[in-house]
C-alpha cells in the first residue's frame, strides 16, 4: 500500500479510470471488469468500485431509495408492445445503472393479461421485454447486460377480469440479478 | 351364466400407474343448450349384482348424455329394472318412448369385478351388442367408459371416446408465490392424477399419438422450456431451451416429429424438430408472431397462429415450409387452431372485442361454415376428442379457470368440476390401447 499517495488523488485516478472503463463497455459486447484495468498500484486492486463511488455513479442502494431506479414496471396498452413516453425517465436512469455498474444484470420478463390465447401471450409478452431492452440499450445500456424472458399471461399479479385488473398485468418488470 | 347369452370376455388392460397421493373425485354438471329433437332417446337401467363402489350404468348414462348424441332416460323414470336380455318386456320401454336399452350386471371375481352388459333396439326387439368384461375393482370407471364406447360405436357407426383421457394444467396463488400443476384425468374428469408440480409456469400440454408422453412447456429453469415426459414412469427429457420462447409443442401424427414455437431467431417462429435426429427445421419465417402449430391427419401440413396481418388468424402451410395461406377470416381474432380427426373441422378461441368464444370452422359441407360451440366471454384453448364429435376448452368463471366439454354441434355443454384452482388448457389424449 503506497501512504504517501494523497487519498482525494487515488480517488481521481480510480474514478476516471473507472469511467472509462464504464463508457468502454457500453460500447463493447464483452465487459471487463473494471478492477482488471485500474492498476493504480498493485494493493489497490483490492479496493472495489463501489466502496468509493465517483460522484453521480449509481450504487446497488441506490435501487432501493432512488425514486427513479424505484420504478422497476413498465405497463402497457392492449395489445400493444410501444413503450409509453411516461416510462422514458425509468429507462434513463435504468441505463445509466447499467452503464455506472458493468457487473449488473437485468432481467426483463415480459407479461400479458389473461385475453386470447396462452402461447400467442407468450409472443406478445416477449414483444415488450424487447421494447423495454430496446428502450434501455438506446439509453446507453449495454445489450450484453440484459435477458429477456416472457411469462406471457402465466404470471398474474392479479387476477380478477375486467381492465383495472388487466392493466397491472400488462408489464414487464425490471428483476436485477446482479446488482 | 346364462346359456342363451352368447358372451364375449374381453379384459380390460390398464397401463395402471399407481395414483399419486389421494385421488380426488371430479363433479360433473350437465348444461343442455338447445334442443335434443335429433339426440337418440336410451334408457342405461342401474346395474344389478355387485359392482363394488361404482355405478357403472350413472357412469355410462352420464357419458352418453354428454355426449349431445343421446337423451338419457333419467334414472327417476326407470321402474323395471331388468339385468338381462330374459328379463326384458319391450312394450314397458317402447311406452316410454325408448330407442335403446342397455341393461347389464356384475359379479365379484376374484380381486375385480366380471360387467356384462347388453344393449337393445327397443323397436327391433333385437339385441345388438352382449358382452362381459373383467376388471380389477379399481378400475370399473374404466369399464363403464369402454360400455359407453361401444354403445356408441354399435349405434352411431363412430368409435366413441369416452374412455380417453384429458390432461390440464392448474394453478394456485398469485404473483412470486404460485405454484403450478400439470395433470392427467379420465375424460369425465375423474381420477386426476399429477403429472408434474412446479412453483413456475407449465403450459401447453400436447399428447404422443401412443398416449403415453405429453411435451409440455415448463419454467422451471428461468425461462421456457420444451420437455417430454413419460406419463407412467414419470422420466422426461429436456427437449430445446433455446434462449428466447421454447412453446407450443405440438406431436406429428405419426409421433416422429414434433412442432413447435422457437423465439431464438428474433421473434417466434414454427419449427419441426425430428424427434429421431433431433434436426430442426423452420416452417416459418416472418417477423410476426407464428406460433400454436397443430398438425394436420396426414402429417403434411400445420396450422398454426400469427399475426402477420395485424391481428391473430389461423394460417396453415406445409410442414416442410414454404408460403403460408390464411385460413380464418371470420372475426377479428382466431387463435389456438385444434383439428378434428378428419381435418374437416377446426376448433379456435375467436374474439371480438373483449369476448372471446369457441369457434368451429366445418369444411365438411365443401364451403367453410362457422358456427359457435361457447358463450364466452373468455374461453380458450380448444382441444378436439379423438373421435372429433366433442369439444373440450377452458372458460373463466370468476377468479377461476374452468373446463368445459362442448358437443361439437354447439347443443350439449358441460363443465368438468375437477380441482380446486385455476384449471386451463386442456388437451383431448388419443384412443387409449386397449
Amino acid at each position: 500500500m503506497n501512504a504517501q499517495t494523497p487519498r482525494i488523488a487515488r480517488f481521481l485516478v480510480l474514478a476516471v479510470l473507472a469511467s472509462a472503463v464504464a463508457v468502454g463497455c457500453s460500447k463493447k459486447v464483452k465487459e471487463t471488469p473494471p478492477t482488471d484495468t485500474a492498476p493504480v498500484d498493485s494493493g489497490a486492486t483490492t479496493t472495489p468500485i463501489a466502496d468509493t463511488p465517483r460522484p453521480g455513479a449509481y450504487s446497488p442502494a441506490d435501487l432501493d431509495t432512488d425514486a427513479c431506479l424505484r420504478n422497476r414496471v413498465v405497463y402497457f396498452d392492449l395489445d400493444q408492445d410501444a413503450l409509453k413516453p411516461e416510462f422514458q425517465a425509468a429507462m434513463a436512469c435504468h441505463a445509466k445503472y447499467l452503464r455506472d455498474r458493468p457487473s449488473a444484470r437485468l432481467r426483463l420478463e415480459g407479461n400479458a393479461d389473461e385475453r386470447g390465447s396462452r402461447e400467442y401471450n407468450l409472443g406478445l409478452g416477449e414483444r415488450r421485454a424487447n421494447a423495454v431492452s430496446s428502450a434501455l440499450q438506446a439509453s446507453g445500456g449495454s445489450g450484453s447486460q440484459l435477458t429477456v424472458v416472457s411469462y406471457g399471461e402465466e404470471r398474474p399479479v392479479c387476477n380478477e377480469s375486467g381492465e383495472s385488473c388487466w392493466s397491472q398485468n400488462r408489464r414487464v418488470e425490471l428483476v436485477y440479478s446482479a446488482k | 351364466m346364462a346359456p342363451n347369452i352368447r358372451t364375449l370376455v374381453t379384459t380390460v388392460l390398464l397401463a395402471a400407474a399407481p395414483l399419486a397421493g389421494a385421488q380426488q373425485k371430479g363433479m360433473l354438471e350437465l348444461d343442455v343448450i338447445g334442443g335434443r329433437a335429433a339426440a337418440l332417446p336410451i334408457a342405461v337401467v342401474p346395474f344389478g349384482g355387485d359392482c363394488g363402489e361404482t355405478d357403472v350404468g350413472g357412469v355410462v348414462r352420464a357419458d352418453l348424455g354428454r355426449s349431445g348424441q343421446f337423451r338419457a332416460l333419467d334414472v327417476s323414470q326407470i321402474v323395471e329394472r331388468p339385468t338381462r336380455g330374459s328379463e326384458v318386456a319391450y312394450p314397458a320401454w317402447r311406452m316410454l318412448k325408448q330407442d335403446f336399452l342397455l341393461v347389464g350386471r356384475c359379479v365379484a371375481e376374484g380381486g375385480g369385478y366380471r360387467t356384462e352388459y347388453e344393449l337393445f333396439d327397443v323397436a327391433k326387439q333385437e339385441r345388438l351388442l352382449g358382452f362381459a368384461l373383467t376388471a380389477p375393482a379399481g378400475s370399473m370407471r374404466d369399464v363403464a367408459h369402454q360400455i359407453s364406447d361401444a354403445v356408441y360405436e354399435k349405434i352411431l357407426g363412430v368409435p366413441g371416446a369416452f374412455w380417453t383421457r384429458i390432461a390440464y394444467v392448474t394453478s394456485s396463488g398469485l404473483g412470486r408465490g404460485a405454484r403450478y400443476a400439470l395433470m392427467v384425468a379420465d375424460a369425465d374428469g375423474w381420477n386426476p392424477r399429477t403429472v408434474v408440480n412446479s412453483t413456475e409456469p407449465l403450459m401447453s400440454p400436447s399428447w404422443s399419438p401412443d398416449g403415453r408422453r405429453l411435451a409440455y412447456v415448463s419454467f422451471e429453469g428461468g425461462n421456457s422450456a420444451v420437455w417430454i415426459q413419460d406419463i407412467a414412469s414419470g422420466s422426461r427429457e429436456k427437449l430445446t431451451s433455446f434462449r428466447g420462447i421454447n412453446g407450443a409443442p405440438s406431436f406429428s401424427p405419426d409421433g416422429g416429429r414434433l412442432a413447435l414455437t422457437l423465439s431464438k431467431g428474433g421473434n417466434p417462429d414454427v419449427y419441426v424438430m425430428d424427434l429421431g435426429s433431433k434436426q430442426l427445421t423452420q416452417v416459418t419465417n416472418h417477423f410476426g408472431i407464428d406460433t400454436e402449430p397443430s398438425w394436420s391427419p396426414d402429417g403434411s401440413r400445420l396450422y398454426f397462429t400469427s399475426d402477420r396481418g395485424g391481428r391473430p388468424q389461423v394460417y396453415q402451410v406445409a410442414a416442410s415450409g414454404g408460403s403460408a395461406t390464411r385460413v380464418s377470416f371470420e372475426g377479428s381474432y382466431n387463435a389456438s387452431p385444434s383439428v378434428s380427426f378428419d381435418g374437416k373441422k377446426i376448433a379456435t378461441a375467436q374474439g371480438a372485442g373483449n369476448v372471446y368464444r369457441i369457434a368451429l370452422l366445418d369444411n365438411s359441407l365443401g364451403s367453410p361454415r362457422w358456427s359457435m360451440l361457447s358463450p364466452g366471454s373468455l374461453d380458450e384453448s380448444p382441444s378436439f376428442a379423438p373421435n372429433g364429435a366433442m369439444v373440450l376448452y377452458a372458460a373463466r368463471e370468476g377468479r377461476r379457470g374452468v373446463l368445459y366439454a362442448v358437443s361439437a354441434d354447439g347443443r350439449v355443454r358441460q363443465r368438468l368440476v375437477l380441482a380446486e384452482g385455476d384449471v386451463r388448457e386442456p388437451a383431448w389424449s388419443p384412443y387409449r390401447k386397449r
